[in-house]
């Protein structure tokens, strides 16, 4: 009876005495074990969320009048800079690096990752990558301000040789892809070498297989853009010619080299999202997940695809027409593997007995918003439809509903539904419920609202406009401040419950992830016993599994 | 001791169904289905390999920019500039590097089988070899007739040899590192993983040199 003997472990209170909950401090610290170096990433992020986020609120308050009257025009240009670079390189990406570093090897019944020690150094690496990027708001020429693409020539055009806000753009930018480049090599070796015994490739968890694809776009295409970086910088400091027009250079060919990362870093950024989704959404819908095989495979085929698409950037950039035909198809290929992914989501939670708590709220929220960044992504696909609102506010629209409606919201899900395994604890409910509403109603104003001022044609990247777009324009910045809001009754529970919050049982969602049954936390080897797999993930069809009984006595 | 066994139903598709089809070498690099965190050399070989693929995009990225370049212009040297040319201190120096990969493979190899002094013998040779190239590098630049930011030629020459030219730098600290290491006892065992780690990294470069040399000398317009 192999069967009942094993599982019992999910009422089973948290032995109070583990010794790492008590140890607050090891967070501070310089350590090595995965779990620590996760929180690490994950808090240090979010701080930088919190910044991206305040920035966000001033280019808000200027765009409220058609005058540009709140900041100046290079301060301006600063604050959509900065915000773009800190959102994607120091709040998404590194943030789902940290996720996977907490979850990964637990998931998967490793001790921890493969290389420990390279973890906690590419860890390392950040803060000061960080500060140093808003280090240069202090110079006399303020930051950078050619937008987180840098596109050269613009990015050129300031004066050279000195220490300047471009200048130290790139040098955090390289910083931080050697960080999520040891990072990559890390994740690769660790899902390779360290699965526990048992754990097949298709006894995975989609989370992984998420992780594994979007780190193998961070191996393969992360270094195109930390060369083209390194061109950049010599031509900014060293007097080199790659990117300069009027001296026979091509900045054309930077446009290549940082949209062959940045747009499957669009998937790096999505694709642990959607392993949230595929992790939380039969955990509370009580079903296995569905199909779930062609998601595994789907996640590692969006990933391939996605290597053969970065053109769609380019379709304003001289790009020849046979170019535009094929990178459209390619584009327009992705959401197929894509739709795949949507159609699992539905058919899991498809006639089910939902459980509507908080990650769940998230993740159906995320998931759904999706859909919509999806198709507006299909139509951006569309040459002669992109042609007509490039750089307008359609396409800020379009990325933020994937950026924000979705992958953050993505990320609010994993914090609460992983939440009791990392503390020990059980977050407050109804605190969680209140973030939900105030974050899901105002980003759907906030964003909505930038596809219509896009189809009327109001272009990015001003602090100033005509005054007929304002309308939609007060009504994207209030959204925002409400967002801005909701993010106060989140960190209040997260804060509040991690210290006083009720002690959360060993698998509080009766989950079937092996992370669920180790203690909460989990000790610092992560289990007593490698645990021996003997089955496929999401087994949730299992009576035992089937009803949501004694959880946790809350509410 | 009891182990936590999880339900019982056989997934059909394993990993080690496919490594029964797969050639040695392969095998001995990718791992099973599990219970392989004990395997640290064969991890770490894994690592390393997985960090040169990373490598040599970064090489790619900088390849392809003066391919593209290079197919854009047909002005390509500045007026007067002579570009770089094939003369046979450079040949020399091609063939030394590249012969030196023939050296420290023997070398490894002779670690693996123990032999301790042969392994120096060779591992030396290398680092002779690599410093040679070195030097020779240094010395062709100094007498190159253009500099780094003369047009694209200087720009783009300059960063691919001097990018390079970093990287045998590093081979040849790496295997200074692991010669010294060598003479501490009991540091030494059988195939020691720096030995090998510092061996591909060695055949890579060596690798990088072939498109390289190819791209900016054997490629005249
Ligand atoms: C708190 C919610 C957010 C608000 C209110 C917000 C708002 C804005 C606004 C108004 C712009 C300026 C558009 C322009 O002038 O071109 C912008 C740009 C941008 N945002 Fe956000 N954003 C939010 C969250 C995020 C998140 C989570 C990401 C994650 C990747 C993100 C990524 C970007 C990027 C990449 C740009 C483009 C910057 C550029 O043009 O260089 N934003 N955002
Ligand atoms: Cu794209």
């Amino acid at each position: 009876m192999t069967h009942d003997s094993s599982i019992n472990t999910d009422g089973e209170l948290n032995n109070s005495s583990n010794e790492s909950e008590q140890n607050w401090r090891r967070y501070f610290s310089f350590s090595t074990d995965h779990k620590v170096i996760g929180v690490q990433y994950m808090a240090m992020t979010f701080m930088f969320f919190l910044i991206g986020g305040l920035l966000a609120m001033i280019i808000r308050a200027e765009l409220l009048t058609p005058e540009a009257n709140v900041v100046d025009r290079p301060l301006y240009n600063g604050l959509f800079t900065m915000h773009g670079t800190i959102m994607i390189f120091l709040w998404i990406i590194p943030f789902n690096a940290g996720l996977a570093n907490y979850l990964v090897p637990l998931m998967i019944g490793a001790r921890d990752m493969a290389f420990p020690l390279l973890n906690a150094i590419a860890f390392w690496i950040l803060p000061p990558a960080g500060l140093l990027l808003l280090s240069s708001f202090l110079l006399p020429n303020g930051t950078a301000q050619s937008g987180w693409w840098s596109y050269p020539p613009i990015s050129l055009q300031v004066p050279p040789g000195y220490i300047n806000g471009e200048f130290i753009w790139i040098v955090s930018l390289i910083l931080i892809g050697i960080s999520s480049i040891m990072g990559a090599i890390n994740f690769l070796t660790t899902i390779f070498w360290m699965r526990a015994p048992g754990m097949t490739f298709f006894r995975m968890p989609v989370f992984v297989w998420s992780v594994m694809s979007a780190q193998l776009l961070q191996l393969i295409n992360l270094p195109a853009l930390t060369g083209a970086l390194i061109l950049l910088l010599f031509d900014l400091s060293l007097g080199t010619q790659f990117f300069k027009p009027l001296e026979n250079g091509d900045p054309v060919i930077y446009q290549h080299l940082f949209w062959f990362y940045s747009h499957p870093a669009v998937y790096i950024m999505a694709l642990p999202a959607f392993g949230i989704f595929a992790e939380v959404l039969p955990a509370f819908a009580r079903n296995p997940l569905f199909g779930y095989r062609s998601v595994a495979l789907a996640t590692l085929g969006i990933a391939l695809v996605s290597i053969f698409v970065w053109v769609h950037h380019m379709f304003t950039s001289a790009t020849p027409n046979w170019m535009r035909m094929t990178f459209m198809v390619t584009s327009m290929l992705v959401a197929v593997p894509t739709g795949v992914k949507a159609f699992a989501w539905t058919a899991t939670i498809w006639r089910s007995k939902l459980h509507l708590e908080t990650p769940m709220l998230f993740a159906m929220g995320g998931a759904t918003m999706f859909i919509f960044g999806g198709i507006t992504g299909v139509m951006l696909a569309a040459t002669p439809f992109d042609i007509h609102v490039n750089n307008t506010y359609f396409v800020v629209g379009h990325f933020h509903y994937v950026v924000f409606n979705t992958i953050t919201m993505a990320i609010f899900a994993a914090i609460y539904f992983w939440f009791p395994k990392i503390t020990g604890r059980m977050y407050s409910e109804g605190w969680g419920k209140l973030h939900f509403w105030l974050t899901f109603i105002p980003a759907n104003i906030t964003f909505f609202s930038m596809h219509p001022l896009g189809l009327q044609g109001m272009l990015r990247r001003i602090s100033s406009y005509d005054p007929q777009y304002q309308g939609w324009n007060i009504i994207a910045s209030l959204g925002a401040f409400l967002l801005g809001a909701s993010t106060l009754p989140f960190i209040a529970n997260i804060v509040g419950s991690w210290l006083y919050g009720p002690r959360a049982v060993n698998n509080p969602w009766h989950a079937t992830g092996l992370e669920w049954i180790t203690s909460s936390p989990p000790p610092r080897d992560n289990f007593e016993e490698i645990p021996i797999v003997k089955r496929p993930p999401y087994d949730y069809g299992d009576p035992k599994y089937s009803v949501l009984e004694n959880s946790n006595n809350r509410d | 001791m009891q182990r936590r066994t999880i339900h019982i139903d056989e997934s059909p598709i394993r990993l080690e169904k496919w490594r029964q089809y797969l050639p040695n070498w392969l095998k001995r690099f990718l791992p099973s289905g599990g219970g392989n965190a004990e395997d640290h050399h064969g991890k770490g070989i894994f690592g390393f390999v997985v960090f040169l693929l990373s490598e040599s995009i970064v090489f790619l990225s900088f390849i392809l920019t003066y391919v593209a370049l290079r197919l854009t212009h047909t002005d390509w040297l500045p007026p007067g500039v002579k570009g770089p040319d094939l003369s046979t201190f450079v040949m020399i120096n091609t063939v030394i590097l590249l012969s030196s990969s023939f050296v420290i493979q023997p070398a490894e190899n002779a670690l693996r089988r123990n032999q301790l002094n042969k392994f120096r013998f060779l591992w030396l040779t290398t680092i002779a070899m690599g410093t040679y190239f070195l030097v020779g590098q240094g010395i062709e630049w100094s007498q190159l007739d253009f500099g780094l930011t003369t047009g694209l030629v200087g720009s783009t020459f300059y960063v691919l040899t001097g990018f390079h030219g970093l990287h045998v730098l590093t081979g040849v600290i790496l295997q200074v590192t692991m010669l010294v290491r060598s003479f501490i006892p009991g540091n030494y065992n059988k195939g020691h993983f720096g030995a090998s780690v510092t061996t591909l990294f060695w055949h890579f470069v060596d690798i990088v040199w072939v498109f390289l040399f190819s791209l900016l000398y054997l490629w005249q317009a």
